[in-house]
């Protein structure tokens, strides 16, 4: 039965990181604009004669 | 999405680039119609840089555009010491700013400016942040300059503005920390639970002892960042209440989560028992929970606004002959400035140079322009409308008519707003504190002093209010979102208290009660025959003075065959002409030679003559708001009303009539004397003085009264500080928000005695010792997710009954 303990320990660790990206998610702003990004990945980059000097964005 | 403006629709041919009706098609591109050169000219750049995109993702994405920029507008951009203070971040090759671009409204916004490189190479990458309209532009500074970048942008319709706030930028909290402790508590309360169900289900006596002990050790593992890091503002507010001598609400909490922290390390450590670490953990999440949901904010609109974000930053000064940008800081008495059409006087000054046609509607509330002599004072605040003029500065920035508003004292210190439920949740700690001495007391002489211990900590535990802080979070929360959706924003969920307690309401006229576009226009005398109108309105083309082209709007005639001889227009006085060998005359009584005796009325009129014969007048007024004139009556029957203009008396009987008696109104007053008034008020009555103004004139009385709301046409448009900012159009739900507001405190006290009677029920079982730890586990997130629909379904149930009226 003493198993269940490094499974418990464990089972935390794992929540722990979710935990973590969450943390790292409203730190580097990403629930602040949900407009822009929602809509930005719609942005067709495609058309033939650009070129290519925002793809950074 | 392709479309076919700029094709017809209906009879109308409406702009490809901005949706406004052309006049005709005479300026176009291929197919497309534009109703300005402005437009045609952004259409142009966009199709010459392959930005048509932008075109293709919305519908006439420019709806509302300025139609124009003057070129030389940004000269002070060059200036070394402005653009130290704009540029975040500079290393010689790049260079960082954020631009607030009050345009940004849809996907095209946003996709046009993140490719602005393709007109300027030089701009590296532009970042749009949408719920803030904000832009973060990164650019070559070696090869371009900060003008350059902001006229490119320009130049596409986005005009970032700057006020002279931005010089002196205030460092900007962000409370990212609430999210941050909500998600460590939510964390540990979980894991907290989870280890605490072998508990629960009194399965521990079959487990392994040891793993029971291990799981209690992780458990006050977990409760320690929950105490030390999520419950910190509890203590830190408690302790601030304790040094300012306000016993607050977070005080009893604060109390109560020590105690059963150190309670529980007892029972783990010296007894071997459980604790009560997953209650607190619980509650620490619910009540930071609640706070978030009540403290939201809207990114979109800020309250704090002083002359500052209204003002330009520089103005251009003469200087050994030429007109030279500088800081409106740095003006000194006497300096000659230049400003030209659509600019803001910044500086009380004597009109030099030009023909001055101000509009103070913004500082007095006058609804229609002043034409200023020569000579004569020009006021900060002011709004050119025509030719570029010179003035002489006679006052600097701080010290004019205007701006000495904001050396009152009120601006100095913030509105202290203290909550009713700090005083409820005294009582209520006071009685509870009171029964757990009396048992303690009991135990003491019954001589068994850890019974007495534990009866006067588990009292200390109940007498948390944080059932009474859940439901005032999730009401105020919930009122808040009721009242943002139908157009009232309130700065602080303590505002709605307030704004139950309303006795008095005073409103502003022009801009609040009356709407800023839009003229109502009538004519009475000799009725004219169809020619003589004609001639009039092409008289009247002619001439750009206000009313001149709203009357010309109104009679939407014109005949561009009409020869018109001998056009004279005399300043504040009217125009005349000889159009067809009849000799015209438009303007005032005075001009025409008009007979006033016997009219009393002040409205603002405008007199017509045709050779011998006086025709008629036009009278123009503003109109009233639709929704005030509905909600005049309710509001006059239950509230002590008070009208303040800036404007004339023209209005007077009017508002008489509508009002009813018992009601006052005050004209001709100065901003001072808008303040002192609420000032009066709130003296001699009792009650609380809510203030809905509009513009700069009203900030002192919105400041000063208890509930200041500022009226906007468009949420995005610049309001002054106020309490609140509502759209114009739901000033017809008044009535409706001031009686939601009182429904909240309602909510907030049925909902506290619910829980009470939770409490006691929960207090009976523990005293008898018959609550088992599961159902006890069970019950504490149970009431308050009870309380928390409650007070949520009580809240919906008020707003769809007072709110359901639809917003204008």
């Amino acid at each position: 039965m003493y198993i269940i303990i490094p499974i418990a320990i464990v089972s935390m660790l794992i929540a722990g990181g979710f935990l973590v990206a969450l943390l790292w998610g409203l730190r580097t702003g990403q629930y602040e604009d949900d407009f822009g990004a929602a809509n930005r990945m719609l942005f067709d980059d495609s058309k033939p004669d650009t070129t290519g000097t925002n793809k950074k964005q | 999405m392709k479309q076919s403006v700029g094709s017809k629709e209906g009879q109308k041919v409406l702009c490809y680039h901005c949706g406004e009706a052309c006049r005709d098609t005479s300026l176009h591109s291929g197919d497309k119609c534009f109703c300005c050169h402005g437009c045609k000219t952004v259409y142009d750049i966009l199709s010459k840089n392959d930005l048509c995109t932008y075109y293709d993702l919305n519908r006439t994405p420019a709806a509302g555009a300025v139609h124009s920029f003057v070129a030389d507008r940004f000269a002070f951009l060059d200036d070394e010491e402005v653009l130290r203070k704009l540029i975040s971040f500079s290393d010689g090759k790049q260079s960082n700013i954020t631009f607030y671009l009050p345009q940004i409204h849809c996907s095209s916004c946003l996709w046009l400016l993140e490719h602005a490189s393709q007109i300027n190479p030089h701009i590296l990458s532009v970042r749009v942040n949408f719920t803030k309209k904000e832009a973060f532009v990164v650019f070559d500074c070696s090869q371009t300059t900060l003008r350059q970048v902001v006229e490119t942008l320009a130049s596409i319709g986005y005009e970032p503005h700057f006020s002279l706030q931005d010089m002196n930028p205030a460092q900007k909290k962000v409370k990212k920390h609430t999210l941050y402790k909500i998600a460590i508590a939510g964390f540990c309360f979980a894991n907290i639970m989870m280890m605490s169900l072998p508990e629960y289900f009194s399965v521990s006596s079959y487990l392994e002892k040891e793993i029971g002990r291990t799981f209690q050790y992780l458990i006050v593992g977990l409760s320690l960042p929950v105490l030390f890091y999520c419950a910190t503002e509890f203590f830190v507010s408690a302790w601030k209440g304790l040094r300012n001598r306000f016993l607050n609400i977070d005080l009893p909490i604060a109390a109560a989560i020590a105690i059963t922290f150190l309670r529980s390390l007892y029972e783990i450590f010296w007894l071997h028992g459980s604790g009560y670490l997953d209650s607190m953990s619980g509650i620490v999440f619910f009540m930071l929970v609640g706070r978030y949901f009540q403290d939201q904010t809207y990114q979109f609109l800020s309250f704090d606004r002083d002359f500052k974000s209204f003002f330009p930053i520089s103005v251009n000064v003469l200087q050994n002959g030429l007109f030279k940008p500088r800081q409106i800081e740095q003006l000194r008495v006497e300096d000659v400035i230049q400003v030209r059409n659509g600019e803001l006087v910044p500086v009380d000054s004597l009109l030099s140079k030009g023909d001055a046609l101000i509009d103070y509607s913004f500082v007095s509330g006058e609804s229609l322009p002043v034409r200023v002599e020569k000579g004569s004072w020009v006021y900060a605040g002011g709004r050119q409308c025509g030719e570029a003029i010179e003035l002489v500065v006679m006052k600097e920035v701080a010290q004019g008519y205007l701006t000495n508003l904001w050396n009152n004292a009120i601006f100095k210190e913030p509105k202290q707003r203290y909550s009713f439920i700090h005083l409820l949740s005294r009582y209520f700690t006071v009685i509870v504190l009171l029964l757990g001495l009396g048992a303690a007391l009991y135990w003491a002489y019954a001589g068994s002093v850890s019974t007495m211990w534990n009866a006067l900590t588990t009292i200390l535990i109940v007498a948390c209010p944080c059932a009474l802080l859940l439901s005032s979070t999730f009401t105020n929360g919930n009122v808040l979102r009721g009242l943002s959706a139908h157009g009232l924003y309130l700065r602080h969920p303590d505002v709605i208290e307030d704004l139950g307690d309303i006795r008095h309401i005073v409103f502003d006229k022009t801009g609040t009660l009356t709407g800023k576009d839009g003229v109502d226009i009538r004519y009475s005398g000799v009725a004219m025959d169809e020619h003589t109108k004609l001639c009039v309105s092409r008289l009247l083309g002619q001439s750009n003075h206000p009313l001149s082209i709203a009357i010309h709007r109104y009679l939407q005639l014109d005949d561009q065959a009409i020869a018109i001889g001998s056009f004279r227009e005399v300043p504040g006085a009217g125009i005349e002409a000889w159009i067809e060998d009849a000799h015209y005359q438009v303007g005032s009584a005075l001009f025409t030679g008009a007979d006033t005796l016997g009219t009393l009325s002040e409205y603002t009129r405008v007199y017509v003559r045709k050779e011998a014969q006086l025709f008629g007048y036009f009278t123009i007024r503003s109109p009233y708001r639709k929704g005030f004139l509905e909600i005049a009556p309710q509001l006059s029957k239950r509230y002590h009303l008070t009208v303040l203009s800036g404007d004339n008396d023209s209005e007077a009987d009017f508002l008489r009539e509508l009002l009813g008696p018992g009601h006052q109104l005050l004209f001709h007053q100065s901003p001072e004397q808008k303040l002192e008034y609420i000032q009066r008020l709130q003296e001699q009555h009792p009650g609380k003085v809510l203030m809905v103004g509009d513009g700069l004139n009203d900030a002192g009385a919105l400041q000063k009264s208890d509930v200041g709301i500022a009226l906007t046409e468009d949420v995005n448009n610049f309001t002054p500080a106020s309490d609140g900012i509502m759209k114009a159009g739901s000033i017809g739900l008044l009535y409706a928000f001031l009686r939601f507001a009182r429904a909240g405190r309602r909510i907030i006290y049925v909902s506290f005695i619910v829980s009470i009677l939770y409490n006691i029920i929960g207090l009976y079982f523990a005293l008898r010792g018959d609550l088992s730890p599961l159902v006890a586990a069970l019950l504490m997130p149970a009431s308050s997710l009870s309380i928390i629909l409650l007070t949520y379904g009580c809240s919906s149930f008020f707003a769809a009954r007072l709110l359901h009226k639809k917003v204008l």
